[in-house]
């Protein structure tokens, strides 16, 4: 029964390894000239400083670390959906799981680029390993996401060596002779002897629920860099679990974006079906609900006190940022929950078009956390330069925040020919579930 | 007395040029003593503690201030003056915003035009209050947020109660300037481009030269402090608005008189600038109250492009159309 399920998994998924066709090198090309176009921005900014990014003495956060709480946020998709699903046993994860833990190890890898961009003297980034002072927050975030990496690639990794085994040992496969090496060195030396199987077990258990607890003080430790400053807007008790729930937010926003797209484009029909959009659809329900109550509880007690700041910076959301505010935490949060709320109109099509509404808005949600609390210090800002009493981002900065995006593609896309972008393990081990639950059952 | 300095500098060149990081091991601080020269002595001796601790007496006509190196002036200005806990005093009354505190300051630090350490604000706490002019440097707060959010140690506390930005050790993350509440600090968003004398060595106490990429912000003048010398800004300043003094010897002053602390904090009611952020700044003010000027004294021949500063804040739609 299961060796010929694997020969169909095999069939179904490997054909992209296999080979590649002309419109994967088109789109990979352009994701590069994006990348490209970021380092020039990136070398513009070395050479001529910061002034050539929106930033100024009020705002001295911008876009860069808006993208930053963004990518770590997108991180979540592997914590929570794949360590929690892991660790339930849900029985629908297998064909998304691999995805999930890819999104999580490649946003962690990129998100702090967007940290190196903001700082003004580059060269000195490693004085923060060679200097570090435990009082700061940066610290604190510094050793927790280098944990995080670490964690989330071992589990990637530990996911992954039973797929590289089977990979090794199947004999028809037209791939590459270092494809093939390289399988053949990852994999391990597994061949699934019940020691093996139990060892490994173990540590995807263990990984599973140590990343989930790494990612929740990932993500508090970076909302606690806002949160234990005195700033207006920011100066919340409420910011570390709020961040935690929006980053699962965009998480699982950006995995069903990205089981639409590699569905269409790698024919994995059978595989990821409309049960998986829905059952991701009602977590994202879920989760906008929770969101939304996080964002009107933080706001509805700043604006009801209306102490003097407050009430500035509720005016500045209400007024200059009022577009943002009502796409960031009404159309934002509210067409997920509708759509997911009426079954009529769970379709794949609808429940993506939600997902992209989600991860834009929480983008746009990051971006009115940050700005306009900083353009409202408690000592009224007092110039006549346009740029430097309102923030607008440059080129540049646009520039980066596109080539942080591309890398992301082009990695996923580098992997997706690396290996199955569908966990092979995964499916056979949903598969002998099936077919041994009757059994039991019976035996009961 | 001659041969040891000159043992110890050429073990320094040594290390130097192995690029052993292994802290100063010759003559700490500024003033090393060449002695003993020839016979052209002025016959007046002085007695000098030397590098390893014994009083030596030597002619005057033979010191010479030894050209003090970089990193020991970063070490040394992490060690405050000794029994001292600074504090100033701003007498609003007094201020109609002559900003010449705002140019020896820029002045002595070599900071562009739009880089001000201290900047006079307009302020007025509500709609049916008076408007005052509100000079604001760094407030060198006993409890500063920017110091403990500094992931690399580049600002610090003294014990004389100053906190000093170290430029060549500040990483530009900017967290300070979001930590401190009162925009105290300031961003070299491009290269300053300073003339710098030939022999100028960094100083933390002087902060020059400023360097893209870093954060800078008002020192109390930790440089003249140490030469027993007022802050530029109270010595600029025509109304003699900024006191300044020592909280220990309970006595401040802004060049022509000397106030006792303590009694003019009680006599004139001095307060600290939001003090319900729990933040205590060692810059305390005396309210505009019996004004010797009218606010609008400071309106004149002030630049445009300072007066437009004070007019009532534009809103984003018609900044952009002016734009």
């Amino acid at each position: 029964m299961s060796r010929t399920n694997r020969e169909t998994f095999l069939r179904d998924l490997t054909p992209e390894i296999e080979k590649t066709g002309r419109s994967w090198y088109v789109v990979f090309a352009l994701l590069l000239l994006v990348f490209i176009a970021g380092i020039c921005g990136l070398i513009h900014q070395v050479d001529k400083g910061h002034i050539v990014t929106g930033m100024r003495d009020n705002v001295v956060w911008g876009v860069y670390i808006v993208n930053f709480i963004f990518f770590m946020g997108l991180s979540y998709a592997g914590a929570l959906v794949s360590g929690t699903l892991h660790l339930f046993k849900t029985s629908w994860r297998a064909p998304v799981i691999r995805l999930a833990e890819l999104i999580t190890v490649i946003s962690l890898a990129i998100g702090p680029f967007f940290i190196f961009f903001c700082v003004g003297r580059l060269e000195r980034i490693p004085y923060i390993l060679a200097f570090p002072r435990i009082q700061s927050p940066i610290v604190w975030d510094v050793i927790a996401i280098m944990t995080d990496v670490f964690g989330a690639a071992i589990f990637l990794f530990v996911s992954f060596i039973e797929d590289f085994a089977i990979l090794r040992d199947a004999e028809n496969l037209q791939i590459a002779p270092w494809k093939k090496k390289m399988f053949r060195i990852l994999s391990l030396g597994y061949t699934g002897t019940p020691k093996q199987k139990k060892i490994l077990t173990f540590s995807r258990n263990v990984m599973a629920a140590m990343i989930i607890a790494i990612a929740i003080i990932v993500y508090s430790v970076l909302a606690w860099i806002f949160g234990v400053t005195l700033q207006p807007g920011w100066h919340s008790t409420i910011f570390g679990p709020y961040f935690v729930i929006a980053a699962v937010f965009s998480g699982v926003g950006l995995l069903i974006i990205l089981m639409a797209i590699f569905r269409k484009i790698y024919h994995l029909e059978k595989y990821i079906t409309l049960k998986h959009f829905v059952n991701l659809g009602i977590v994202l329900f879920v989760i906008a609900a929770f969101f939304g109550y996080f964002t009107f509880s933080d706001y509805l007690t700043k604006w009801y006190g209306s102490v003097k700041m407050d009430k500035i910076l509720i005016d500045k959301l209400f007024t200059e940022f009022r577009t943002y505010f009502i796409f960031a935490n009404y159309i934002g949060i509210l067409t997920p929950i509708i759509i997911i709320a009426i079954p009529r109109l769970r379709t794949i099509r609808n429940i993506t078009i939600a997902a992209v509404i989600a991860l834009l808005a929480l983008w746009v949600n990051r971006y009115i956390i940050i700005v306009p609390t900083l353009e409202t210090p408690f000592l009224p800002i007092q110039d006549t330069r346009h740029d430097w009493l309102f923030y607008s981002p440059t080129w540049v900065e646009w520039s980066l925040t596109a080539a942080g995006v591309a890398v992301f593609g082009m990695l996923f896309m580098i992997i997706s020919k690396l290996a199955p972008i569908v966990s092979i393990s995964e499916l056979e081990e949903a598969d002998e579930k099936l077919v041994n639950e009757p059994m039991k059952t019976r035996e009961s | 007395m001659e041969k040891k300095v000159n043992d110890s500098s050429s073990r320094r060149k040594f290390i130097r040029r192995f690029g052993l990081g292994l802290g100063s091991v010759a003559v700490a601080g500024s003033a090393a003593v060449a002695a003993g020269s020839s016979g052209s002595g002025s016959g007046e001796t002085v007695m000098l503690l030397s590098a390893d601790g014994r009083l030596v007496e030597v002619d005057r006509a033979s010191i010479r201030i030894a050209k003090a190196e970089t990193r020991e002036q970063r070490k040394k200005s992490h060690m405050g003056i000794p029994s001292r806990k600074f504090v100033m005093v701003i007498d609003l009354a007094k201020c109609k915003n002559a900003r010449k505190c705002v140019d020896a300051c820029q002045e002595g630090h070599m900071l562009p035009r739009d880089h001000e350490w201290i900047k006079i604000q307009l302020l007025q706490d509500s709609g049916m209050t008076g408007k005052y002019w509100f000079p604001k440097p760094c407030y060198h707060c006993d409890s500063p947020l920017c110091v403990s959010v500094c992931p690399v140690g580049a600002t610090y506390k003294r014990d004389d109660g100053i906190v000093l930005v170290d430029n060549k050790r500040c990483i530009g993350c900017k967290f300070c300037m979001t930590a401190c509440p009162y925009s105290a600090r300031v961003f070299n968003w491009k290269d300053p481009e300073v003339d710098l004398p030939k022999d100028h060595v960094y100083d933390p106490e002087l902060n020059v030269p400023p360097v893209e990429g870093t954060v800078g912000k008002c020192v109390f003048c930790a440089d003249r402090l140490r030469n027993n010398e007022l802050p530029r800004c109270v010595k600029a300043c025509p109304m003699g608005v900024i006191y300044f003094g020592d909280l220990n010897e309970d006595a401040v002053t802004n060049g022509a008189e000397t106030l006792r602390f303590s009694s003019l904090m009680v006599d004139r009611f001095g307060y600290r600038y939001m003090e319900e952020l729990g933040t205590m700044p060692s810059v305390y003010y005396l309210p505009p109250v019996n004004r010797m000027y009218p606010v609008e004294i400071g309106f004149e021949d002030l630049d445009e492009s300072v007066s437009d500063r004070y007019k009532p804040r534009e809103t984003k739609k018609t900044a952009k159309t002016k734009k």
